[in-house]
């Protein structure tokens, strides 16, 4: 999961504090995962050090003064550029995709076009493990069939989740 | 293995329409086939992936739009010429109900080339080897309903292979099989195909299956999308 990326896009929305920031998380991405706070502002703090959100105003809480932050041009550049780029097709990826399309969908970003993007990246590697097993011996196949399956259960949510993308636009956005 | 890089262009589908009644099943679909290439066609139920092929097969006939094979445009032809076209140029294998039940293995991979008036023992000469290049041998006296769904699936490629077709259309062809079954079905197919340097317009919702073509695209609401991974 990348929570920098995530936090951005949240961001991108409307400047906040790492308070808002934390519950917004949670509600879209969190499930039974919440985030901690350490680490919403430790995430904070590297994306302020590294020119990707700046701090626009400080408020008084109920204890040390609120910080609201605000997304910078290069850190939008850098959302758009994790949200362009199909991810490594890897196992257990279905929290980062879905972190991608809800971002997309909250700022009217081609959600489908991603998943599209996604979609071929996984098909190539299964191209590959294809042509790989091909030559194989048993256990060669064996491993390839294991790779072959679970990108395929990968490529069915990518599908399941196309065909999805209207009503979980209405949903996210309600 | 893979196939060379894809040369000229065997088949093309330029914003081709098909309606059926008020039901549109292709909306300007527009696709490149190369020659030698192995083209998997995916997307969802209805999207419109069988009546592309069933148009770039001269099957259906487009109610508008350009259909071209080898430099010819074929959605103009008439009836018979594009019986013709398909007897000649293309094989086909479906998902069921292929083969003649009734008759042996090896009579039904002969029966394209009797009907092309090709004589018997010349016939059977052409189909024999086929056997061997899908793993059937020893079965080419058994009847369909002796044969398993793999097995049969086979014959119904060898059937397809022995005009030697330019163009091999494949709707489906391992969705009534088990993986097992289906993957050897896919590899012979792949395989035999490219022996004869024949090109494979596959359809399949199955990405297993699309994963032996050397590319794929997506049709979806009657049009086709090709996006790269990048």
């Amino acid at each position: 999961m990348n929570v920098p990326a995530a936090l951005l896009g949240l961001l991108e929305r409307e400047p906040s504090h790492g308070y808002e920031l934390k519950r917004a998380y949670d509600g879209y991405f969190g499930n039974d995962k919440p985030l901690p706070f350490g680490q919403v502002y430790a995430t904070l703090g590297r994306l302020e050090r590294d020119g990707r959100v700046t701090v626009t105003g400080t408020e008084p809480g109920g204890g040390p003064e609120r910080k609201r932050y605000a997304i910078t041009p290069d850190g939008v550049t850098v959302l758009e550029d994790w949200l362009a780029q199909p991810e490594d097709p890897a196992p257990q990826l279905q929290p980062v995709l879905f972190t991608k399309v809800v971002l997309a969908l909250l700022s009217d970003r081609p959600a489908g076009r991603y998943l599209d993007r996604q979609r071929a990246a996984h098909l190539a590697r299964m191209r590959e493990i294809t042509v790989r097993r091909r030559g194989a011996g048993v256990a060669g196949v064996l491993v390839a069939d294991y790779a072959l399956f679970h990108l395929e259960a990968d490529l069915r949510w990518i599908d399941m989740t196309a065909a999805r993308l209207g009503q979980l636009a209405k949903e996210i956005t309600r | 293995m893979r196939g060379p890089v894809p040369a000229a262009p065997v088949l093309a589908a330029r914003a081709v329409t098909k309606s059926f009644g008020a039901t549109p099943a292709l909306r300007g679909a527009d696709l490149t086939v190369a020659r030698g290439e192995v083209l998997a066609i995916m997307g969802p139920s209805g999207s419109g992936k069988s009546t592309l092929l069933h148009c770039l097969a001269g099957i259906q006939r487009p109610d508008g739009g350009e259909v071209w094979f080898d430099g010819t445009r074929t959605d103009q032809l008439g009836e018979r010429a594009r019986t013709e076209l398909r007897r000649q140029k293309f094989g086909f294998v479906f998902q069921f109900g292929q083969l003649v039940p009734d008759l042996p293995a090896i009579e039904n991979v002969m029966l394209p080339l009797l009907l092309g008036g090709l004589r018997r023992p010349a016939a059977r000469e052409r189909a024999a080897p086929l056997f061997s290049r899908l793993e059937l041998d020893g079965l080419e006296r058994r009847r369909p309903g002796e044969l398993s769904g793999g097995q049969a699936q086979r014959v119904a490629v060898a059937r397809a292979l022995v005009t030697r077709p330019r163009v091999i259309f494949a709707d489906e062809p391992t969705g009534s099989l088990d993986s097992l079954a289906g993957e050897k079905v896919m590899e012979l197919l792949v395989d035999a195909a490219r022996d004869q340097d024949a090109t494979v317009v596959l359809v399949t919702h199955e990405p297993r299956v699309a994963a032996h073509a050397d590319r794929e695209v997506v049709v979806r609401d009657g049009r086709v999308s090709e996006l790269a991974a990048a």
